[in-house]
């Protein structure tokens, strides 16, 4: 119990003095970009919490989420495939190489003309930024299977399904996990930017809509907001990613108390 | 001493197994590389039978060659009449890298189920098939525990109970016990041993050990040095009934264990048989 609060204390300490030194900092500000914090604060409730939550961080994180889940099927379903056939890798790698050097955002403009403003460009948007991550990693975890285990898997006869679920996909979860976590965060980024361009709700419309209006402290809530959803959408990351690699971190760690 | 000419045993109707005239060169990047020259013998229908060389000697080609897992340049491997050119049904494996054969991912049950299921048997046969060798390996107790948590002779005895339930009529051991403790080991051995008279399969058993492979096997064939042909198939008239304390201070064991000990060596420094 004491350690829990040992945790808890260590890990909040310095949220809370950058929160303090923010209030501090701008308790006397009359600056019309750097309104208090407390104003902020003040404006928070009622900027959020009388429709905008509903009409617009709701429609956001439905984006999200599609595109996110859309990226993963495809980024694994396609990882897997290149990853188990030399001849497929050979001849996608260079490609991939190029769009996944392409920053997603210069795909807005182009996926305008494709499928307009409206919400399929968004998770369009979306898809197309986290599909990379996912995708190259997927193929790495499944090159990476290792070959005694790929051996037993072979001389126990294990057909095509038991070989993908009980072989492929859990022995590359761990580095699909690390690709998925990147592509949450290039997610949000991009669920952010999409809507910058051009959209009639959304966090991220709210933030311009605000910027553009000079409310400048229901802005700043915007940010926050948008920190929040970060933190909480890694929390619940977090959360499934050590129900399912359970048996990862147990090997890690009994590695090393071998080591 | 009893030793058969080379080959001799591959004619025995009776072969369970029979390797013919094995060869294996490994091809890549303008590199030729001869691991396996000329391997021809043969193990009869519940017979334990011990392959022993030099490190470097390609006993794991030939046990992956065995096992269908790689295609052989020349020659042939039939099992029970039928050639095998990808792993065969009625064949297990136990592998020298118990952590890596093991899903880590699935508790010590699964791990000895997944094979049952794959092979489409009933959900009472498979529960008896596990809870019996996993009793047999003396781990039922450990079957909701993943194979990490637990020691390394542990481990390989979940790899055993593996291979046992899956009720193959052909065990091949890739070096299974090279890498756990003096004293694991001692038991493991009995524990093959015991488990062979019981079910009354075949057995090819690979090793670097020469105690080992005196003390386990009916017949002990030792390997030249690479590319490999066979030196010499011992065969090892001790009593069926083995202890590690009896059997080993046997002057019989000595005899056989000192005459492998010199072919061994023998292989070590490059001899081999005449023309080959």
């Amino acid at each position: 119990m004491t350690n829990l609060i040992r945790r808890a204390a260590v890990a909040l300490a310095l949220p809370v003095a950058l929160v303090v030194l923010w209030w501090v900092a701008t308790a006397d500000s009359t600056s019309i970009f750097w309104p208090p914090l407390s104003r902020i604060l003040g404006v928070f409730g009622e900027t959020w919490f009388t429709g905008r939550f509903t009409d617009d961080v709701l429609p956001s994180l439905a984006r999200l989420f599609a595109g996110y889940l859309a990226a993963l099927l495809l980024g694994v379903a396609m990882g897997v495939a290149i990853g188990s056939f030399r001849l497929l890798r050979a001849l996608v790698e260079p490609v991939l190489e190029f769009f996944r050097a392409i920053p997603p955002p210069v795909l807005v403009p182009i996926l305008m003309l494709f499928a307009g403003i409206g919400t399929e460009m968004k998770v369009l948007v979306i898809v197309s930024g986290c599909l990379w991550p996912v995708l190259l990693n997927t193929v790495e975890g499944v090159r990476g299977l290792d070959e005694v285990l790929r051996d037993t898997a072979r001389c126990y006869r294990l057909g095509l399904r038991a070989r993908l679920f009980r072989l492929i996909l859990p022995g590359a979860s761990p580095q699909i996990a690390a690709g998925a976590r990147q592509a949450l965060s290039i997610g949000i980024i991009l669920m952010v930017i999409s809507e910058m361009f051009a959209a009639n709700n959304g966090v991220g419309f709210t933030i311009i809509q605000f910027q553009r209006s000079f409310a400048i402290p229901q802005m700043w809530t915007g940010i926050i907001v948008l920190g929040l959803i970060g933190i909480a959408l890694s929390a619940i990351f977090r959360m499934v990613e050590r129900r399912l690699l359970g048996w990862y971190i147990g090997v890690r760690e009994a590695h090393r108390t071998e080591g | 001493m009893t030793t058969q000419p080379v080959g001799a045993a591959a004619t025995t109707s009776t072969a369970m197994l029979e390797v013919r005239g094995l060869k294996k060169i490994y091809e890549g990047r303008g590199r030729r590389v001869e691991a396996i020259r000329d391997l021809t013998f043969g193990v009869a229908a519940g017979e334990l039978v011990c392959i022993v060389g030099p490190s470097g000697a390609g006993k794991t080609t030939l046990l992956r060659c065995v096992a269908g897992l790689l295609d052989c340049t020349e020659g042939e491997v039939v099992l029970e009449g039928r050639r095998v050119t990808e792993p065969p049904p009625g064949m297990a494996v136990v592998f020298q890298e118990y952590g890596r054969s093991l899903f880590p991912w699935l508790t010590v049950w699964q791990n000895v189920e997944l094979p049952l299921k794959e092979k489409r048997l009933p959900k009472d046969r498979r529960r008896s098939l596990v809870e019996e060798s996993l009793e047999a390996v003396g781990l039922l107790d450990a079957h909701r525990a993943h194979p990490w948590q637990l020691s390394g002779g542990m481990q390989q005895r979940v790899a055993i109970a593996r291979a046992i339930a899956y009720e193959p009529r052909v065990l091949l051991m890739d070096e299974p016990f090279a890498a756990v403790d003096a004293q694991t080991r001692a038991d493991l051995e009995d524990l093959v041993r015991k488990l062979w008279r019981e079910l009354g399969i075949t057995v090819l058993f690979v090793t670097h050990d020469i105690d080992e492979s005196v003390y386990l096997g009916r017949r002990v064939i030792v390997l030249s040095h690479s590319p490999t042909v066979v030196l010499e198939e011992v065969t090892v008239d001790l009593p069926d009934e083995r202890d590690q304390l009896t059997t080993r201070s046997l002057p019989r064991f000595a005899e056989l264990r000192s005459h492998v000990y010199e072919l061994v060596q023998r292989a070590k420094r490059g001899y081999r048989p005449e023309g080959r």
